[in-house]
């Protein structure tokens, strides 16, 4: 399969790779996906409680170079944006910014639900009112 | 900033892209080439032309191929039929056989790992009637020789059970087999494609029915392959699956690839005269790639068992990387990958399945596979290279991290998508 330029640049130079602290309030984790599906997605964002805007982002993905790609380039949208701007981000967006095959469109939807599910969790820790999060993987008892 | 694009230093004699996917095709030795080219101009003649000198050199050539093809797995010349390669060969075999012997009975016996060729030809004939057992495999990659022993029962007319597997590289327990199905009097057929040409096959002494090979995946040309069948103790009668002028005495007809033939031929006289030095040399090199790997990385292993396997094969997972990602980051070296995301169904590989890996592993697997021309230069970058892309990977995987701070992520609740 041949990749776009853009996927090849987020692959070989990944941005925003490491972790937050999630025990922080102002912290929200998304780790979306499934080992048993090939890619495992986890998304962090840093929120400043004034001002509602994602001062930081981190990732870290199991999965192909297109999902690494994705959840790379979420990261880099978030930053800047304010939560609610952030929610807006859609997976046809990122499809069409790294010039995705059909195939590997369940990435961009991944990454989108990292965001989401990253969002959902910080507006959980902070008391805001869910909006649609979508679900991700929990510690089990 | 972290990065994956690798920076491992390209030594002496490797030139780039190298090719270590020999289970999937190989090139064509030259000396083969060399065999085949008078075949495609001069000698052009259609082997059945009976009436001159053109049909005698082809004919000839087709003739003198048959016996280097007879030779390397024990067979006579006459045993031989050539098709257009395996697959047409184990369609022919397993049709061909279960509609001669449809009287006899109509169970079949195969295993899960067989390469689609067989186990699709086994689907199809499961709708026309028959019955068809899949045997399961051990998590060794083998058969266990009890199952095959209780699937037999009187309505059993074929075993077809592969030599040696496409993916892992293990050698099933042919000659085992062989002597269940002539006891039983069961007919008793093997996919050779792997093993012909690699390892010792002797169809007397593994009592083997019928076996089918073909020539690309022995340094000769696509496109040409062979059946053998059996005929004596017991004589094998396959129906034919394509009509015409009677070729290959009935059971295959169609005009005779003669370059190809040629080719083969000339691939199995090479195979014949060099396999012992060449698997020695295979399995040096394999070794030494898959001791490199495991000094230097942690949560690797290799799938299959390596007691009873093919010289230039290895697979290997590569837990908490995914196998196309890891693809990507070697991509100046050619290999396969058990991971969904390199075939078209996004499923992984039903073989890395069948050893009861979990779909997570089997995605993170790696096949390597090493041929003539590979050399020790080329084992030591792709080692080095792969080793340097799992680390980078690795550092971006939340899996690897998990793991590393003791998480036991089989106790998460993913959400599967």
């Amino acid at each position: 399969m041949a990749y776009s330029d853009k996927v090849i640049d987020h692959y070989n130079n990944p941005r925003n790779v490491g972790q937050l602290d999630k025990s922080s309030s102002e912290v929200g984790t998304g780790l979306v996906g499934a080992p048993e599906c090939g890619d495992v997605m986890r998304l962090q964002i840093k929120v400043n409680p004034e001002t509602q805007v994602i001062e930081e982002a981190k990732f870290k993905t199991f999965g192909c170079g297109s999902a690494i790609a994705s959840s790379s380039l979420a990261t880099e949208w978030v930053k800047g944006k304010t939560v609610s701007e952030a929610m807006e981000i859609k997976n046809t967006d990122i499809v069409k910014e790294l010039a995705l095959p059909p195939v590997k469109i369940h990435c961009s939807v991944l990454a989108e639900d990292a965001i989401r599910a990253a969002i959902g969790d910080w507006k959980k820790k902070n008391g805001v009112a869910e909006g649609a999060a979508a679900p991700q993987a929990v510690a089990a008892q | 900033m972290s990065t994956v694009a690798s920076t491992v230093e390209i030594p002496a004699g490797v030139t780039l892209p190298i090719y270590m996917d020999n289970h999937a095709t190989s090139p064509l030795d030259p000396r083969v080439l060399e065999a085949m080219m008078p075949f495609f101009t001069q000698k052009f003649g259609n082997a059945a032309s009976r009436n001159h000198s053109f049909g005698w050199e082809a004919e000839q050539g087709v003739e003198q191929a048959r016996e280097q093809v007879a030779k390397l797995i024990g067979a006579t010349a006459k045993e031989i039929i050539f098709t257009s390669g395996a697959t047409e060969s184990n369609n022919l075999a397993i049709k061909g056989i279960a509609e001669m012997y449809r009287e006899r009975g109509n169970h079949i016996i195969t295993q899960a790992t067989e390469h689609k060729a067989v186990l699709d030809t086994c689907k199809r004939l499961e709708k026309a009637g028959y019955r068809v057992t899949y045997l399961p495999v051990k998590a060794d990659g083998l058969i266990d020789m009890e199952d095959l022993k209780r699937a037999i029962d009187d309505k059993t007319i074929l075993v077809t059970i592969m030599f040696a597997n496409n993916e892992i590289g293990v050698i099933q327990p042919v000659a085992e087999i062989g002597k269940l199905c002539h006891e039983r009097g069961v007919l008793f057929h093997t996919d050779a494609v792997q093993a012909v040409g690699k390892v010792p096959v002797d169809v007397n002494a593994m009592n083997i029915d019928a076996l089918s090979l073909t020539a690309h995946k022995i340094y000769g040309p696509k496109g040409v392959g062979a059946l053998y069948v059996r005929r004596r103790n017991p004589r094998v009668q396959i129906s034919e699956q394509i009509n015409g002028g009677g070729h290959e005495r009935g059971m295959r007809s169609g005009t005779l690839n003669v370059p190809g033939i040629v080719g083969l031929g000339k691939a199995c006289e090479l195979a014949r005269l060099e396999m012992d030095e060449e698997a020695k040399r295979l399995a040096g090199m394999r070794d030494r790639l898959k001791a490199k790997l495991e000094s230097k990385l942690d949560y690797i292993h290799v799938n299959g068992t390596m007691e009873h396997h093919l010289p230039g094969n290895l697979n290997m997972s590569f837990v908490y990387v995914e196998g196309e990602s890891l693809l990507m980051g070697i991509n100046d070296i050619a290999v396969s990958s058990g991971s969904a995301c390199t075939s078209a169904t996004l499923e992984p590989s039903y073989v890395l399945k069948a050893l009861g890996l979990g779909d997570d592993v089997a995605h993170s697997s790696i096949r390597f596979g090493l041929g003539r021309f590979n050399n020790d230069a080329e084992v030591d970058y792709v080692a080095d290279k792969v080793i340097d892309v799992v680390q980078k990977l690795r550092e971006l995987s939340p899996l690897y991290e998990m793991v590393k701070e003791g998480i036991d992520i089989t106790k998460i609740e993913w959400q599967a998508h």
